[in-house]
């Protein structure tokens, strides 16, 4: 109750001395507490960012280069076997030089995109129907749980069978890899809605449609971008896998199938650069897309510190 | 027209013209959870009761006694067992213990929504939703995000999104009990200006009986298990009350003997 040496945070500022009068002037004491507990917003400075989140991920990827250049010196295995960075870094400068670089990244990031967009457009409504439908959701959810753990290269020798070596059944790959994926995340995300929401948003009018626009799908947006990142790294690696088994001269020269070549040309520095290559894509995808993203989701509904 | 929008005086209970029709009416409710097959136990036991336009009634009660209850079922989010329950103003606001403001949403865009289900066109929306912040004292408060205001200031969003529904009655469900005791009781006295400003009738659900006496023209005091009306005070106090004022004290510490007595009835059995 109404005891009169209540702290607040900080002992050292009470909000208004013992006694002062409440009742008198409301207004007063009410804007002294909204000061005192006000959450202070800091942006952290570009040098600071740059500091804490860029130059952490340099230094390690020079420490594998050195401990890489570190066992190519001290020999440990055949030269065809692990050939040195500055090899890998030729076979980089080559693609290049012979303008085949850019093309071969952009027909599998093309694929992946595109791929993932349908998925997108499918596994939405789906997670919606399943979050929401008793019956489908008992029907359907442990096989979209199943299906993710799946690997999705084991899809690639029957679509090939019903396809055909083209580029359906390389998409036909990539949904089947995502799809599960983003409805499992937006099945996730609205499982996670705290029910208060549902109940001031039915209170305030929100039912139905309305309901789903209003209050259901905005708060289960943090699970739903959690799924599309998934979904993502599934319709990447459904891909590789595809292009990597299905490789042929008809199909556009993506990533997978020019790791494939240089396999088959036993060229090792270029299987490893097509390793890196996919690898990078992967990452830059997500760094570029789905981080900004969940950051901007997370931090603008106070589930993220700013700076770490 | 709705109370919210315009600033009516209360008129002193029990008189004025306005007595006919009451703004809640609770006939003979009954509760009971559980399926019909294998009902569980009683929840609420035969209440009955009237919240006249512009009052402000406070349930008060122990744990158990389903006070929480009976305001979800004056808000429609549940159907009674038996008995009738008559909100002839149309759907009360609610306020919860939780804050319940959406985070995805800044304060102002909260007030709004409620303004968008409503069916307030767009243009007015704004203006309307810095009016209320401006009520609760929280003008230019309308882009801060949730996350970023203190408890009190979260309370007070949410008074302002409960008074954007226009409704002539505002349900309370405990909605200071997670606050600080000055937090708390600048709350209550902003509760009190808001009430007398709007003429909203007030249900405010409480185990607090000073909190109550505080605040309430009217306190009723309810069972635990099954909840029934025990018995009722008229708070006859003039407006801004303290905690602290004799009168105040005298009729808690009457009613706090009577919760205590029906608390301990349940430790004997």
């Amino acid at each position: 109750m109404a005891g009169p040496e209540t702290t607040r945070k900080e002992p050292g500022q009470a909000a208004a001395p013992p006694g002062a009068d409440g009742g008198q002037d409301p207004a007063g004491l009410g804007a002294g507490l909204d000061a005192l507990e006000a959450v202070p917003v800091r942006r952290a400075p570009l040098t600071e960012v740059l500091i804490r989140s860029v130059l952490p991920p340099i230094v390690a990827i020079a420490l594998v280069l050195a401990v890489w250049q570190g066992l190519v010196w001290a020999k440990v295995t055949d030269d065809y076997k692990l050939p040195s960075p500055a090899r890998v870094w030729a076979a980089l400068r080559d693609l290049w030089l012979r303008g085949e670089l850019l093309d071969i990244v952009w027909t599998s990031v093309s694929r992946g995109l595109f791929g993932f967009l349908v998925a997108l457009a499918i596994g939405t409504p789906l997670g919606l129907v399943v979050a929401r439908v008793r019956f489908v959701r008992a029907a359907v959810r442990p096989i979209l749980s199943g299906l993710q753990s799946l690997p999705s290269v084991a899809w690639v020798p029957p679509t090939l069978i019903w396809m055909g070596l083209n580029d359906r059944m390389m998409y036909t790959v990539i949904l089947l890899g995502a799809v599960p994926s983003i409805a499992n995340g937006l099945v996730a995300g609205i499982d996670q809605v705290p029910p208060l929401f549902l109940r001031a948003g039915r209170t305030l009018g929100a039912r139905g449609l309305r309901g789903a626009w209003h209050i259901l799908l905005p708060a289960a947006l943090p699970g739903y971008v959690a799924g599309l990142k998934q979904g993502w790294a599934f319709a990447w690696r459904s891909l590789m896998a595809a292009e990597i088994i299905a490789s042929s001269p008809d199909l556009g020269l993506g990533l997978g199938q020019y790791l494939e070549n240089q396999r088959n040309n036993s060229d090792m520095a270029g299987v490893l650069l097509g390793i890196f290559l996919i690898l990078f894509v992967g990452i830059a995808i997500e760094l570029l897309v789905f981080a900004p993203v969940e950051r901007w989701v997370l931090r603008s509904r106070g589930l993220q510190e700013r700076a770490r | 027209m709705s109370p919210a929008l315009t600033t009516a005086k209360n008129a002193p209970t029990g008189r004025g013209p306005a007595r006919a029709v009451p703004a809640v009416r609770i006939g003979r409710v009954h509760k009971v959870f559980g399926r019909p097959g294998a009902p569980g136990q009683a929840v609420l036991d035969d209440i009955t009761l009237d919240v006249r336009p512009g009052e402000f009634v406070c349930l008060l009660g122990a744990s158990g006694c389903g006070k929480s209850t009976l305001l979800n079922l004056i808000a429609g989010l549940d159907r009674p067992t038996a008995g009738e329950i008559d909100v002839p103003g149309g759907r009360p606001a609610l306020m919860f213990q939780e804050h319940a403001l959406f985070p995805w949403l800044t304060a102002g865009r909260n007030v709004e929504l409620a303004l968008r289900l409503r069916k307030v066109p767009r243009a007015r929306r704004r203006p309307e939703a810095e009016r209320l912040l401006e009520l609760v004292r929280l003008g230019g408060a309308h882009g801060r995000r949730v996350h970023e205001l203190s408890g009190g200031m979260r309370q007070r969003v949410a008074m302002a999104r409960a008074l954007a529904q226009a409704s002539d009655v505002l349900l309370m469900d405990e909605p200071f009990a997670a606050l600080d005791a000055i937090t708390r009781d600048v709350l209550h006295g902003e509760l009190t200006r808001i009430w007398r400003e709007t003429g909203v009738s007030v249900v405010f659900v409480t185990h607090n009986v000073r909190e109550a006496v505080r605040l309430a023209q009217r306190v009723v005091l309810l069972s635990s298990r099954p909840g029934r009306v025990i018995r009722e005070w008229t708070v006859d106090l003039p407006q801004p009350r303290r905690a602290e004022d004799p009168a105040v004290a005298d009729l808690s510490r009457e009613i706090t003997e009577e919760l205590r007595g029906e608390i301990r009835r349940h430790g004997r059995t």
